[in-house]
């Protein structure tokens, strides 16, 4: 099954993503906890994208695709038109030094690869693809 | 989304969110934590029992202050976090590195 989402690049509209994430998986059987660790990961690329790649712009919109495939289990591919990111290729700081640092930000992108099973990002002349991977029993 | 409340209470401050903590709402906490820092109190309570959910924005709020809690001799407790949000802490390690009970009554005995 297939489920899609296109919001503006408001910060506002993360908390819709997330009611839509909710949304979709609750009716596929997961429990709670791994309801939450999912939607906590869409929420954080999401954010990364509103916020860094989009500047917040309203007039730019991301689009939020989910398939649930019992074989294969759960992909999410958030799509949109800003440069791309590639989160594969981000080194992330260490929890030491965002700590030394005192930086607030950074952590996002740790929790998405502890949460996700495979992350892909691909693109062609029309959009980007960041493509996240939860192999996961779906009933 | 998030409604945060600092209450003064004897020997010590709480701050209660209530609510939803994200990148859109994560300044409040931010700010509402300032605020007690700068107040001068060295013994802090953060009611996290109507916390409905908390993303790394949140969680980057509390680790930007464990460095100023430590050289200012601040003791800041959490307590109350659902399961949901208490396993956004661990996925990081950050209930290693953050002061978190159960209940109010175990936070104020950490608060000493």
């Amino acid at each position: 099954m297939k489920y899609c989402y296109k919001v503006p690049c408001k910060k506002e509209m993360l908390k819709e993503i997330r009611c839509f994430v909710k949304e979709v998986l609750d009716k596929h059987g997961l429990s709670e906890v791994d309801v939450s660790t999912l939607v906590l990961a869409i929420d954080e690329v999401c954010a990364n994208l509103i916020i860094h790649s989009h500047c917040c712009n309203p007039k730019e919109s991301i689009e939020v695709e989910i398939n649930v495939d019992k074989d294969k289990g759960l992909i999410f591919n958030i799509i949109d038109k800003a440069e791309i990111f590639n989160i594969n290729e981000y080194q992330e700081p260490t929890l030491e030094d965002i700590i030394k640092k005192q930086r607030k930000g950074g952590i996002g992108l740790i929790l998405v690869k502890k949460i996700m099973d495979d992350i892909q990002i691909y693109s062609d002349k029309k959009k980007h693809v960041c493509r996240l991977v939860k192999k996961i029993h779906i009933n | 989304m998030v409604d945060i409340k600092r209450i003064q209470e004897e020997g010590y401050d709480v701050i209660v969110i209530v609510g939803e903590v994200d990148a859109s709402s994560s300044i409040e906490l931010d700010n509402a934590i300032s605020d007690a820092v700068k107040s001068g109190k060295k013994k802090l309570l953060v009611d996290c029992t109507s916390l409905e959910y908390i993303s790394s924005a949140g969680l980057g709020v509390f680790m930007s202050y464990i460095e100023e809690f430590k050289r200012n001799d601040i003791n800041l407790v959490i307590f109350g976090l659902n399961d949901k949000v208490a396993n956004v802490f661990e996925i990081l390690g950050l209930d290693q590195l953050l002061k978190i009970e159960g209940t109010k009554e175990e936070a104020k005995a950490l608060l000493g």
